[in-house]
């Protein structure tokens, strides 16, 4: 019986180049350290999305391991399940700390995982296929930890200040045309390397600021779907609340923010009604996604970001513009410090998302 | 003389009723409000006198008696302390001298645990800011029924899923079964009118539906019993929901018994039975010999109401009770209701109210386990009822994993009743658990409504209290949130069934 939660208070940011030009990790690492007070060492990460366009076919699964060990295991057990095209230690700089080691090895599921009669099925199978895995080795290798597992997209976290993380990952090496940040200020649990965020399957990862309140309520309902909350942290039930609506029921990423901060009922009350129905309908059969309690968060999924408050604002959260670029983070200093000139600052709403996609053509070049 | 005592059948009296003489103004109100022939006046003395044997210790003669000069005691048992005979004497007594197994009601009077009160809540302290519910938003409204795993729309951003039949609350609070029949009119009257109201529901009970009482459509949750009473096509069209009873908490695994006492004229009329004759409900449906009877019977009453309402089926917390709710599910139920052994009856034999069946809580907590194993809760709403006493009880039941709870005997209590255990003679000298005219009008439905409505707005606001406390502003999150709840005093076997941690953890 793993009941247990973490929580925490933090600082988030991330940006999306519309347009698609890709932009090195200096200015997420500029943007995140400059709320270094929103943090206290214990956890920072990164996610980057668009950086392996060589290999944008391929599932690139970041894995942490304890020890050799376990990465003996893990391999082996990779070996089996699935076509590894390419593998290798992830590039780091040498620091002077204990920490564990990451390799990243891009993969697809061999055809016999995945016999299908369509294409789309397949592909929907192939994704099944990789998140039973990750949750799988999460679970059941000790030791071994899948940090992401998306297509050209990858997060880098670990215990430090986000500067330390940033270098010992040499994020600035990295080039991406989307990239979210976090630094953590955890409040009970000390620092651990995969309970840093951001927390990520398959495309999505999340940053977040807050506790969820309801997170007993989100894990259990999780777990009626098979999915398994390893990691000790409640931002986990977001990535995985968003795998099952969003990629398994198939519902409008756009709306997501009418199930994970819901309107209040004295609100629904006063629509019209076909938007009655239609929250009505989200609260009953949704009810237990909804996400209670304080927080911002900032989602990465493919060729997107989306931007959501709790539902009564108790988690700061400022959106800006400039050119095809489009900013989120907890405080403004941090977006102001990184870019001169913002066409557009604004305060998002409680419970309303803010949403930035590639553009058509910028997805077509990256995908 | 009928104050005359009887060696024959004597057992030594439960209570002592202690009169004041010099306080006492012969008013006699004490005389006149006593149904149980245990007050009366002596013209002779000019004196009130007590037949202690015949006391229940229901308080009304103390609590009518302007001049304060009535005190009822416990009386302590008059025999040699002995631990394991203690509380089967007189039992043993009765059984010999009157042939017959006693019958009792109200619910479980026996020390087993309560796990509600090893339970603690939790509080945001911090990181996640407690929300004081006068300030801020704070919502318990809960649909019950069934729910699809996921909704799907049409191109235009409708909804394309139809949801099948709801039933909406208020409050995650209703009134549990209890009939018209067992209770007075005017209770009925009383626990419809609070219903509706606050925006929650009341259950017929097996009795049927008095025609006046048609009018809380819309707030009526309509039962279908083993004996079938009252059962026709308007009754169920009256409902909101049907609730078929398999079993009941105070009494697994035997039907309802209403006394011939309390078969009265408008009850036969409602009941549509005898008026004098036992109502006994036989133990099973007489159709229902399995689970596919069961699924049969699930369908019977969705055809006979068009697929309008949710079907509950109302089931007893026993042994097996994870893998009996689950075939419940599968056999087509919208809601279950699980019933603990410590709810309350009307009348049960007393060996059956106080040894069958299992506590709530951990019926609860199996079923909402089991079901989420099985990745069928969302296919069902649950009812927690059955030892249900305070707002927090109802926190407690609902982080375990209910979606609401039903009451009877908070009810009850909040309306007069003292717990005296005499519903099954009908003589209730509060005039809840009874027929008799002279003794019913003591419920005043305007009175006793407006204290139940009290009741639910008070607990509705202690749950809010709570739930702010937790830092949670709608229901939704706190139900199956068992991260809320930590065990003090339970054994690791305990914990494990109810899914919690222990405090410190």
């Amino acid at each position: 019986m793993e009941l247990s939660k973490d929580i925490s208070g933090c600082g988030i940011a991330g940006f999306i180049n519309t347009d698609g030009t890709l932009t090195s990790g200096i200015d997420i690492a500029d943007s995140i350290n400059l709320m270094k007070e929103r943090g206290n060492g214990l956890g920072a990460g990164f996610a980057a999305y668009g950086i392996y366009p060589d290999f944008k076919e391929y599932y690139a699964l970041h894995i942490m391991y304890d020890n050799e060990q376990s990465r003996k295991n893990t391999e082996a057990y990779l070996d089996r399940k699935l076509h590894i095209e390419q593998h290798g230690g992830m590039p780091t700089r040498i620091i002077n700390k204990k920490r564990p080691i990451f390799f990243v090895y891009f993969v697809e599921p061999r055809e016999q995982s995945t016999k299908a009669e369509s294409e789309e099925f397949q592909s929907r199978e192939a994704d099944e296929f990789i998140v039973k895995l990750t949750m799988h080795i999460n679970e059941k290798i000790d030791g071994a930890y899948v940090v992401s597992s998306g297509k050209n997209m990858g997060v880098f976290k670990g215990v430090g200040y986000p500067e330390e993380i940033a270098n010992l990952f040499r994020i600035d090496e990295y080039k991406a045309y989307m990239w979210t940040a976090h630094n953590r200020f955890p409040t009970n649990t000390p620092g651990w390397w995969g309970g840093a965020h951001p927390f990520s399957l398959l495309d999505w990862s999340v940053v977040h600021n807050g506790e969820i309140s309801s997170y007993g309520a989100n894990k259990r309902y999780l777990e009626m779907y098979r999915y398994k909350c390893t990691q000790k942290t409640d931002t986990e039930v977001i990535a995985y609340l968003l795998d099952l609506i969003i990629r398994k029921h198939k519902f409008p990423l756009e709306k997501i923010g009418d199930i994970f901060s819901a309107p209040l009922w004295s609100e629904i009350n006063k629509m019209q009604k076909k938007d009655k129905e239609f929250h009505t309908a989200l609260r009953m059969v949704y009810g237990s996604a909804l996400l209670n309690g304080p927080f911002s968060i900032l989602v990465g999924f493919k060729g997107g970001i989306f931007g959501l408050n709790d539902r009564i604002k108790l988690r700061p959260l400022v959106a800006a513009k400039k050119g095809s670029t489009v900013y989120m983070a907890s405080e403004e200093s941090a977006i102001r410090y990184i870019v001169k000139d913002l066409d557009e600052v604004w305060m998002p709403d409680a419970g309303k998302p803010v949403i930035a996609k590639l553009t058509e053509e910028a997805y077509k070049n990256v995908y | 003389m009928k104050w005359m005592k009887n060696a024959k059948t004597y057992t030594p009296p439960d209570f002592a009723v202690i009169r004041d003489d010099e306080r006492c103004i012969r008013c006699k109100a004490c005389v006149e409000q006593c149904s149980f022939d245990a007050t009366f006046y002596d013209e002779d003395l000019d004196k009130v006198w007590n037949w202690e044997a015949k006391c229940v210790g229901c308080d009304r003669c103390a609590a009518i008696c302007p001049v304060e000069a009535i005190t009822i005691k416990k009386r302590e048992t008059p025999y040699r302390y002995n631990y394991s005979w203690y509380g089967h004497i007189d039992g043993l007594k009765k059984r010999a001298a009157f042939g017959g197994t006693p019958v009792v009601s109200m619910g479980n009077d026996k020390p087993y645990p309560v796990y509600w009160d090893h339970m603690l809540l939790n509080a945001s302290q911090v990181t996640n800011p407690s929300i004081d519910p006068l300030r801020e938003p704070m919502e318990l409204k809960t649909f019950l029924g069934r729910k699809p795993d996921f909704v799907e729309f049409k191109k235009d951003g409708s909804l394309k899923t139809k949801l099948t039949p709801q039933i909406e609350l208020n409050i995650p609070i209703m009134f549990s079964a209890m009939s018209y029949g067992a209770l007075s009119y005017n209770v009925i009257e009383s626990l419809g009118k609070a219903a509706q109201e606050v925006g929650t529901f009341y259950n017929s009970g097996e009795g049927g539906l008095n025609k006046d009482h048609y009018k809380f459509k819309g707030n009526v949750i309509v039962q279908v019993a083993s004996g079938r009473f009252g059962v026709h096509k308007p009754y169920l069209d009256v409902g909101s929901a049907i609730e078929i009873k398999i079993g009941q908490g105070a009494k697994p695994g035997i039907g309802g018994h209403l006394p011939g006492e309390k078969v009265s004229q408008t009850i036969s009329e409602t009941r549509m039975m005898p008026e004098g004759s036992d109502a006994i409900s036989p133990a099973p449906h007489h159709d229902v010999y399995s689970i596919e009877d069961l699924r049969q019977l699930i369908y019977a009453l969705k055809e006979a109401t068009e697929y309008t309402k949710p079907i509950i089926v109302k089931i007893a917390a026993v042994h097996n009770v994870a893998a009996i709710a689950s075939g419940v599910v599968r056999a087509g139920a919208d809601i279950i209701s699980i019933d603990g052994f410590k709810g309350g009856t009307g009348a049960s034999p007393q060996i059956v109210r106080d040894n069958i069946g299992i506590p709530i809580e951990l019926a609860l907590a199996v079923v909402d386990e089991r079901l989420r194993q099985e990745g069928i809760r969302q296919q069902v709403s649950i009812i927690a009822g059955g030892g249900i006493r305070c707002s927090t009880d109802v926190v407690k039941a609902i982080a375990l994993g209910a979606d609401a709870v039903y009451i009877g005997t908070a009810a009850l209590l909040a309306i007069g009743c003292t717990m005296c255990q005499q519903c099954h003679t009908g003589k209730c000298a509060w005039g809840i658990s009874t027929q008799d005219p002279h003794l019913s009008k003591r419920v005043n439905p305007d009175i006793a409504s407006e204290k139940l409505i009290n009741l639910l707005n008070v607990w509705a606001l202690e749950i809010k209290e709570v739930m702010g406390a937790m830092g949670i502003n709608s229901i939704e999150s706190l139900k199956g949130n068992r991260l809320n709840l930590r065990a003090v005093g339970l054994s690791e076997k305990d914990m494990e069934i109810l899914g919690i941690l222990p405090a410190g953890e």
